[in-house]
C-alpha cells in the first residue's frame, strides 16, 4: 500500500504458492502515473513479443487493449469531469472540470472463469493461488476461449509472432511466484498502483481506500468486483472513477456457461423433433 | 470566445469528422471523444473463426441429420436412400475433422481436443460428438453396403444386418447433437449476437441440416414422398424462425442480425431457407426449393459467424446486452 515502501507486499518475498494462499491484485488509478512499467515489466519477465507501434490517436494509449501480446495495459481515460475535489487553473468560471485517468487493466482471474470453463483441452488451469493459467504447451489454439471471456482479455496469437497460433493472456507470473517473488508488474509499479499480495488482506484495503477517497470528495469511487453476476467476483479488481463503461469493463459480466441449460435444452428438443418428424414422414408419406 | 467553448467546439468537430484542423490545434489526444465505452474498443473478443467453421457447420449438420434419414429410410425399406444418406454421413465423417484440423491454430496438437471430458464445454462435448459420429457412421456405411449388396449370405447376412441396425441407430442418435451442438457453441459465449438467442441458435442449425439433407438426397434424384415432406418441415420451422427473428429483437445489442452486411446476410438466407423454399415446394418446384434451402442453409452459417466478429466488436451491443 502507498508510502509502506520496502515494507510493502510489493517488495517482500512470499510462499503463497506453497502455502496454497489465494493472491490478487489491486490496482487503483488514482494513484497511477501513466508510467507504463508494468507493460514493460510484464512484456520483458514474460517474453511476450512486441505487436506494432502504431499511434492510436487516444490519448496516451498507444497500445489499445489487452491481447495475446498485451498483458498488462494502461487505460488513458479523459473525462468531461472533475477529479474530486480538484480545481486546476482558472479558465472561465474558476474550475477546470479535465479529469484524466490512468489505470492499469489486467485478466481479472475471475473466481468462476469463463476462459476456463470452455477449455475443451484442460489447458487452462486453476492454480494453487487461485490465478487462472493457460498451459502454453497444451493449448491447440481452438479459440473458445476468446469467445467465453467476458472481459475480453484471452486471445489467439496470430502468425507470424512467436508461438503463434496459441492462446495467451497474463499468467500471474506463476513462475515467479513459485520462487517466491512478486508479479512483475507490481513489483516495478513506482507508486503502488497495482498492488500484489493475500486476496483478503487487498479487499479489506480496497473497501478502505474507496472509503477514504469518498470522505475526500471523490464521490464516485467505486470498487469493480462484481460479485453480485455468475462472475462471482475477480482477483484482480480495480478501483473506478466513474461507470465501468467508460473504461471498456462490462457492467454486468457473466460467464456464459449460464447460456447452456437453455441452449442444450433447445438442442435436446430440436435433435428429438427431428428424429421423430423423419420417422413420421417416412411412416406416413411413403 | 472561452477556452471552454472552443474546446466544445473542437469536440463537436472531432466527433462528427473525425478529424481537428486549425491554428493551435493539437490533436494528439486533445479533443476527448464521444465514442461508446473507452475510444470504442471492443470489450468482448470478436471470434477468431474463420472460412473452415461455418462451412463445418453446414457438414456438419446435414450430415449429422442425413444419418437420421438413413436410419428411417431403412427402417421403411428404402434401402436405395438409405445408402445414399450413410454415404453422405460418412463423407461429413471424413470432411468435418478435416475443417475443424484447419482452423486450429495448432493443428499438430489436434489430438488434444480428447485430453478431457467437459460437459460444461460445448467446444469439449462437440468434439466427442465428432469423434462417436465418425467411429459410427463410416462403419455403418460399410455394414449396409455389405448388406445391401448380399456379399455374404445365409446366417452371417442376418448378424449383419443386426449390427448395421445398431450402427445406423447410434449414427442418427449422435447425427442428431451433431447437427445441434453446434448452435449451443454459439449460444454459450460472451458475444451479444449469438448468447440472445442461445435457443434460435440450435433450432436453426438442426433444422437447417435436416433439411439441406433432404434437398441434396432430392437433387440427386431421390424424389420420396418422405424426403418432400421433410422439406415442408424443414421450410416451415425456418419460416417461423425467420419470424421471429424479425420479432424478437434485442435492440443494440443483437443490431449486427439487423443491420450491415451481416444483417443482411443473415436475413436474406433466412428467406431463402424459409419463406421462399416453402413457397417453391408449395407450388411444387422440388429442385428450386431444395436449392434454395441448402443454398440458405450454408450461407446462413456465414452470416451468423459475421455478426458475431461484428457484434463482439461492438461495445454498444455489450453494454446493451448486460442492461436490465
Amino acid at each position: 500500500m502507498i508510502g509502506e515502501g520496502i515494507q510493502s507486499t510489493n517488495q517482500r518475498k512470499h510462499s503463497y504458492i506453497q502455502d496454497h494462499v489465494e493472491v490478487g491484485f489491486f490496482t487503483d488509478p488514482t494513484v497511477c502515473i501513466g508510467c507504463k512499467a508494468c507493460e514493460v515489466a510484464c512484456k520483458e519477465w514474460n517474453e511476450v513479443p512486441d505487436d506494432g507501434f502504431s499511434w492510436s490517436g487516444n490519448s496516451y494509449d498507444n497500445t489499445g487493449h489487452l491481447g495475446a501480446s498485451t498483458w498488462r495495459h494502461v487505460m488513458f481515460v479523459e473525462q468531461d469531469r472533475q477529479k474530486g475535489n480538484q480545481i486546476v487553473g482558472s479558465i472561465s468560471n474558476g474550475e477546470d472540470p479535465f479529469r484524466w485517468i490512468f489505470l492499469s487493466d489486467v485478466c481479472k482471474h475471475c473466481e468462476e472463469a469463463g476462459c476456463l470453463e470452455a477449455c475443451p483441452t484442460g489447458s487452462i488451469v486453476r492454480t494453487e493461488v487461485g490465478s487462472v493459467f493457460v498451459q502454453d504447451d497444451v493449448c491447440n489454439g481452438c479459440g473458445y476461449c476468446v469467445v467465453s471471456c467476458p472481459f475480453g482479455v484471452i486471445d489467439r496469437r496470430p502468425s507470424p509472432l512467436p508461438d503463434h497460433g496459441a492462446a495467451f493472456k497474463c499468467t500471474f507470473c506463476y513462475d515467479r511466484q513459485k520462487s517466491g517473488l512478486v508479479p512483475a508488474c507490481a513489483k516495478v509499479c513506482p507508486t503502488e498502483s497495482i498492488v500484489f499480495g493475500r486476496l483478503d488482506d487487498l479487499r479489506a484495503r480496497a473497501k478502505e481506500r474507496v472509503q477514504h477517497l469518498q470522505e475526500s470528495g471523490y464521490r464516485d469511487a467505486q470498487l469493480y468486483d462484481p460479485e453480485e453476476t455468475s462472475v462471482r467476483g475477480i482477483h484482480a479488481f480495480f478501483l473506478l472513477l466513474g461507470e465501468p463503461e467508460a473504461y471498456g469493463l462490462p457492467p454486468k459480466p457473466q460467464i456464459p456457461t449460464i447460456y447452456l441449460k437453455s441452449a442444450w435444452t433447445a438442442a435436446f428438443a430440436t435433435a428429438i423433433a427431428s428424429i421423430a418428424a423423419t420417422l413420421i414422414a417416412f411412416a406416413f408419406f411413403a | 470566445m472561452s477556452n471552454e467553448q472552443r474546446l466544445d467546439q473542437l469536440r463537436d468537430e472531432a466527433w462528427k469528422k473525425g478529424i481537428v484542423a486549425g491554428s493551435g490545434v493539437d490533436v494528439a489526444g486533445g479533443p476527448i471523444p464521444k465514442k461508446a465505452g473507452y475510444y470504442g474498443q471492443p470489450v468482448v473478443k470478436p471470434p477468431v473463426w474463420t472460412w473452415e467453421i461455418p462451412i463445418y457447420f453446414f457438414v456438419g449438420s446435414t450430415g449429422g441429420m442425413a444419418a437420421v434419414i438413413a436410419l428411417a429410410a431403412a427402417l421403411f425399406h428404402h434401402v436405395d436412400l438409405a445408402r445414399v444418406s450413410i454415404l453422405f454421413s460418412t463423407i461429413a465423417a471424413i470432411i468435418s475433422p478435416i475443417l475443424l484440423i484447419m482452423d486450429l491454430g495448432r493443428p499438430h496438437l489436434f489430438l488434444n481436443m480428447l485430453r478431457v471430458f467437459k460437459p460444461q464445454s460445448a467446444m469439449s462435448m462437440g468434439a466427442w460428438i465428432l469423434v462417436l459420429f465418425i467411429v459410427c457412421a463410416i462403419p455403418a456405411f460399410i455394414a449396409l453396403e455389405i448388406h445391401a449388396r448380399g456379399i455374404f449370405a445365409g446366417p452371417l447376412d442376418s448378424v449383419i444386418r443386426i449390427v448395421t441396425g445398431a450402427l445406423l441407430t447410434g449414427s442418427a442418435l449422435l447425427g442428431v447433437l451433431l447437427a445441434t451442438y453446434t448452435g449451443v457453441l454459439l449460444g454459450a459465449t460472451v458475444t451479444p449476437a449469438w448468447f440472445t438467442h442461445r435457443v434460435l441458435l440450435p433450432i436453426h442449425f438442426g433444422t437447417a441440416g435436416l433439411g439441406s439433407s433432404a434437398a441434396l438426397l432430392e437433387l440427386l434424384g431421390h424424389r420420396v414422398a418422405a424426403l418432400n415432406a421433410i422439406g415442408f418441415f424443414a421450410a416451415g420451422t425456418e419460416t417461423i424462425l425467420a419470424l421471429s427473428l424479425l420479432i424478437n429483437k434485442h435492440g443494440a445489442a443483437d443490431r449486427a442480425l439487423h443491420r450491415g452486411v451481416s444483417g443482411v446476410v443473415v436475413q436474406t438466407t433466412e428467406i431463402l431457407a424459409g419463406p421462399l423454399s416453402l413457397l417453391l415446394r408449395g407450388f411444387g418446384l422440388i429442385p428450386f426449393a431444395a436449392v434454395s434451402f441448402a443454398t440458405g442453409a450454408l450461407l446462413s452459417r456465414f452470416g451468423w459467424l459475421l455478426a458475431g466478429k461484428i457484434s463482439g466488436r461492438d461495445p454498444e451491443a455489450v453494454f446493451a446486452s448486460q442492461q436490465s
